[in-house]
């Protein structure tokens, strides 16, 4: 049972789905994203009570640069599109094209994350706009920073996935296991669209 | 899964699903450019410089729009045995939504 | 690994397989363990809570360490006693009811364990470390940003550990009732302390996330500088007790939902009757679940909301009266015309029908947020909310314990010292809280240290004291019970109530892999079906064949163990940046253990046929 398992030949056309600890792992991690939603709910609730309490610091309309926002959503979303493309080749059992998919979706997820550091930094330094500095600017960090956190770890979990997968095909142990991961993936972009439009549209808009 | 090794019907079967898996490739590609499309009319509204009652409606809906593509089809939930991701997805969207919209009425404003 | 478990196990090795173990049955004994040593801990302090206010003007305590005292006891006793508790019933009965040879995810369930017994630990070494929380269980802001011991730094650590664990838990049980369900088992078939399970999985999942921001946020202002509950730097504080009763509202339900499931088997058991109305119970259940997201403010009728937002609220609080009226109704209706047995779980039963009604009167009564600034932080408050948990969910607890004993541990507890532990608790429990109510009309506020002499408060208080001797009175016979039974009574049969669900169709304690052949369900009450129109045995749906059984592992307790070694250093490195280094040893423990689980292969082991055969029969009805 057990190389039946680990075999990479005459996969289900659903390989995510074809065991019970699949099907398990599968509904599991959906039901976890259905918590991650009312997570982010807290913290969008709790940065839209708080923007406006900028007291000396800077307040939104001036703080944000559209052109950064810009470029860091079209890296997520196409980051997104990548990995559609990973579960594709997995689901053909292409277990190649799925690791250079999965590699591109790796590259723009710490292009997007390199950018976020840079955009705090900015921030922190160039507008004195530090996580301390008054009520919203804690807000923004923890919203924004959260969802950065979220990030870091889909990319450590995917390249962790990727490395101790590399030799071998794709099975119906790992299948699950690349499937919730690009799941996960997809929810960061679905929460950072709310972030854009949210957060820093909004806050343009004023 | 038994008749994945059924020999005789294999190839069939599984250029049916190859073919079915391109088509539905092709609608993410679609989806993906609606979502980009969504985004540049988004951001292009705020360039824009419109009146902020006619701009936050706009992109709100927007961003709407482009989170109900990403759930059902990027990440499948209009395929078939998904109807328990969809019932809690949509019991986290109220539960998120009443959070959302308590925390932005009735707090102290200062 | 063989079949027949070895009988005879040195300490150590019953220790390593505790520490190591995915089973659900160990972990449900793990769960009760726990749970109770912490309910004995919250015991303790109600008790030193209640001697303080035995007199007016007593000098017992002092006012700092009463107010640590009473804070704790409400932490401990939701987050940490009632909780795991009801995960502990869970754990045993659940699975079994379904048909399950075991959860969904039998790592994370044991990972659920170790999260919520480090937190709870974490919380209580507050006491040897400089004074424990002291801002009420609810912990408003912004008391709690300027309370000046750590206490409220474990406070927040402490329970952000614990809620993980919890959310775990949820999530495990919600994909056991949906994937692991037997041939036959449909969801309309499930027994209704199933169905209760999964629907509290349900709170516990979109409720406890509100909790973990509402914490994240409190820390970040205590540790870390943040500014969100500060009014001087532009915080606002409604945002914690939006937060926290956001989850804290739903959390009541996923309190007395458990209880309520408890309370339908027991009922329908001992009156050897069908639940009266079980489609209507399902749907009261779901509807409670659904309304409990939408009344969280009548916690905060007195904030100033404004009347729109407190009507609201007031509306959607008195319609959950109708559901749960529903479900009195239909637990009356059960034992109308059935031949009633009053065993120590039934007692608990009816104890709990009369008890909890007028906790859910006064909860209407509450409810009217008018009348709500009159009542709003009296004893009257106090004396609702022990009507609803003790007289809800501790009875539910109690009953579900000494129904479900022979389950996990294979002997019936004595029913003699039961009925006397029932009395004096049941009683005892009414001397401590009925008075309460008219404290509360007379203007006595909670959660103050003393009460001045000549205000009439003084008979009251001191009775209310007695009662709660009775109520520890009772405690203590049950554990003694525990420890007799264990040691002299005879090993129970595998269904000593004539019971009607799954679970009582396999041997008491039942084996590890609980069902040699998944049992085929033909209707609901299976087992009851077997014995009025077959043979009394359940008839299996599957031919004998191997079984998948999950691998132990020692990763739980290690990441667990983690997470609470970085929390301690997060507490400190206020004090001395040197603590980091103990966060990131932590940290390291708890994502390496988390990466090694990931590298390492985990597919579990079969227990073959060959093996089931040369056992022979009598493990499986």
């Amino acid at each position: 049972m057990a190389d039946e398992l680990l075999k990479s030949t005459n996969l289900p056309h659903d390989p995510e789905r074809a065991t019970l600890e699949g099907k398990n792992k599968f509904l599991g991690f959906w039901f976890f994203l259905g918590g991650e939603t009312v997570l982010f709910a807290s913290l969008f609730g709790t940065y839209l009570a708080l923007k406006n309490s900028h007291l000396d610091g800077v307040p939104a309309s001036e703080l944000y640069g559209l052109g950064l926002v810009f470029i860091m959503t079209m890296i997520l979303l196409t980051s997104s599109l990548t990995s559609v493309y990973a579960i594709y080749h997995m689901k053909n059992n292409d277990h190649k094209k799925m690791m250079l998919w999965l590699g591109i979706t790796v590259l723009l997820g710490f292009s997007f994350l390199g950018l976020e550091v840079y955009e705090f930094y900015h921030y922190v330094n160039d507008y004195g706009h530090g996580f301390t500095t008054s009520a919203f600017s804690s807000a923004f960090y923890a919203l924004v920073g959260f969802h950065g956190a979220h990030v870091a770890f889909g990319l450590g979990w995917f390249i962790l996935l990727m490395v101790r997968n590399r030799k071998r095909g794709i099975n119906l142990y790992n299948a699950p296991k690349f499937y919730i991961a690009s799941l996960y993936w997809h929810f960061i972009d679905v929460v950072w669209v709310f972030i854009f439009t949210v957060v820093y549209l909004m806050g343009v808009v004023g | 899964m038994a008749n994945q090794n059924n020999s005789t019907n294999l190839t069939e079967k599984d250029l049916f699903y190859r073919e079915k898996k391109k088509e539905e490739m092709k609608h993410q590609i679609i989806t993906f450019a609606m979502m980009i499309i969504f985004t540049l009319i988004a951001f292009g509204i705020v360039m824009a410089d419109v009146s902020k009652l006619f701009t936050i409606p706009i992109i709100i809906v927007l961003a709407i729009v482009q989170v109900g593509f990403q759930f059902f089809y990027f990440m499948h939930m209009s395929n078939e045995g998904h109807s328990w991701p969809t019932t809690m997805i949509f019991s986290g969207i109220f539960a998120a939504f009443l959070t959302v919209l308590a925390l932005t009425t009735i707090v102290w404003w200062g | 690994m063989s079949a027949t478990a070895n009988k005879k196990a040195g300490f150590g090795s019953v220790l390593w397989d505790y520490l190591t173990t995915v089973d659900h049955k160990k972990i449900a004994i793990l769960y009760l363990f726990g749970g109770f040593f912490f309910f004995i801990l919250g015991g303790l302090e109600a008790m030193l809570v209640r001697i303080q206010l035995i007199q007016p003007d007593n000098n017992f305590v002092s006012a700092q360490f009463y107010n640590e005292l009473m804070t704790m006891h409400g932490t401990t006793m939701i987050f940490l006693a009632a909780m795991p508790l009801l995960f502990a019933l869970m754990n045993i009965a659940m699975p079994l009811q379904i048909g399950a040879r075991d959860v969904a995810f039998p790592f994370v369930n044991a990972l659920g364990f170790w999260l919520f017994l480090v937190g709870g630990i974490v919380v209580n070494i507050s006491w040897f470390t400089g004074g424990a929380p002291d801002a009420g269980w609810t912990a408003y802001t912004p008391l709690s940003i300027f309370s000046e011991s750590h206490g409220l730094d474990y406070y927040s650590i402490g329970l952000q550990i614990a809620g993980f664990g919890t959310l775990m838990g949820g999530i495990n049980f919600l994909v056991t009732v949906i994937t692991m369900r037997t041939p036959g088992m449909t969801m309309m078939r499930m027994p209704l302390f199933s169905w209760t399970t999964f629907i509290a999985s349900v709170l516990i999942l979109f409720a406890f996330p509100a909790l973990t921001v509402g914490l994240f946020l409190l820390t970040f202002d205590r540790l870390f500088g943040a500014n969100f509950f500060d009014p001087s730097m532009g915080g606002n504080v409604i945002i914690w007790e939006h937060l926290f009763w956001i989850f804290g509202h739903p959390e009541v339900y996923i309190l007395i939902l458990p209880a309520f499931g408890v309370f339908s088997e027991v009922i329908s058991t001992f009156s050897k009757k069908r639940l009266f109305g079980y489609s209507s119970m399902v749907f009261a259940t779901v509807l409670i679940a659904f309304l409990g997201f939408m009344v969280w403010a009548h916690h905060m009728f007195t904030v100033g909301l404004g009347p729109i937002a407190n009507s609201i609220f007031a509306i959607a609080t008195m319609a959950i009266a109708v559901p749960t009226g529903i479900k009195i109704f239909n637990w009356l209706f059960t034992m109308w015309g059935g031949t009633l047995r009053f065993n120590s779980p039934m007692l608990f039963a009816l104890g709990f029908i009369p008890s909890f009604t007028i906790g859910g009167m006064t909860g209407v009564m509450l409810g009217a947020a008018a009348a709500d600034f009159q009542y709003h932080d009296t004893y009257f408050v106090v004396a609702h909310f022990h009507y609803v948990i003790v007289g809800g969910t501790v009875f539910g607890i109690f009953a579900g314990l000494i129904y479900w004993w022979p389950k996990m541990f294979g002997k019936v507890l004595n029913e003699t010292m039961n009925h006397w532990f029932f009395w004096l608790f049941f009683i005892g429990f009414h001397l401590t809280f009925f008075l309460q109510h008219f404290l509360g009309l007379m203007g006595m506020p909670r959660r103050y240290w003393v009460f001045l002499e000549g205000q009439g408060l003084d008979l009251f208080n001191l009775i209310s004291t007695i009662g709660a001797f009775f109520m520890a009175a009772g405690t203590i016979l049950f554990i003694y019970n525990m420890i007799w039974t264990a040691l002299k009574a005879p090993q129970a049969p595998a269904d000593p109530w004539d019971g009607r669900t799954l679970e009582w169709a396999i041997a008491s304690p039942p084996p590890f892999y609980n069902f040699k052949q998944l049992p085929l369900v033909r209707g609901l009450d299976p087992l009851w079906i077997e014995k009025t129109e077959g043979n009394g045995k359940m008839q299996p749906a599957e031919p004998l064949g191997d079984v998948h059984m999950p691998n132990n592992s020692f990763i739980p307790f290690v990441m667990s163990v983690g997470l609470g070694i970085a929390g301690i250093g997060i507490i400190y490195q206020v004090d001395n940046p040197m603590w980091w280094i103990v966060a990131a040893i932590g940290f390291i423990i708890f994502f390496g253990s988390m990466a090694v689980r990931s590298l390492k292969d985990d597919l579990g082991y079969h227990i073959h046929k060959e093996d089931f055969e040369k056992e022979g029969d009598g493990s499986n009805g």
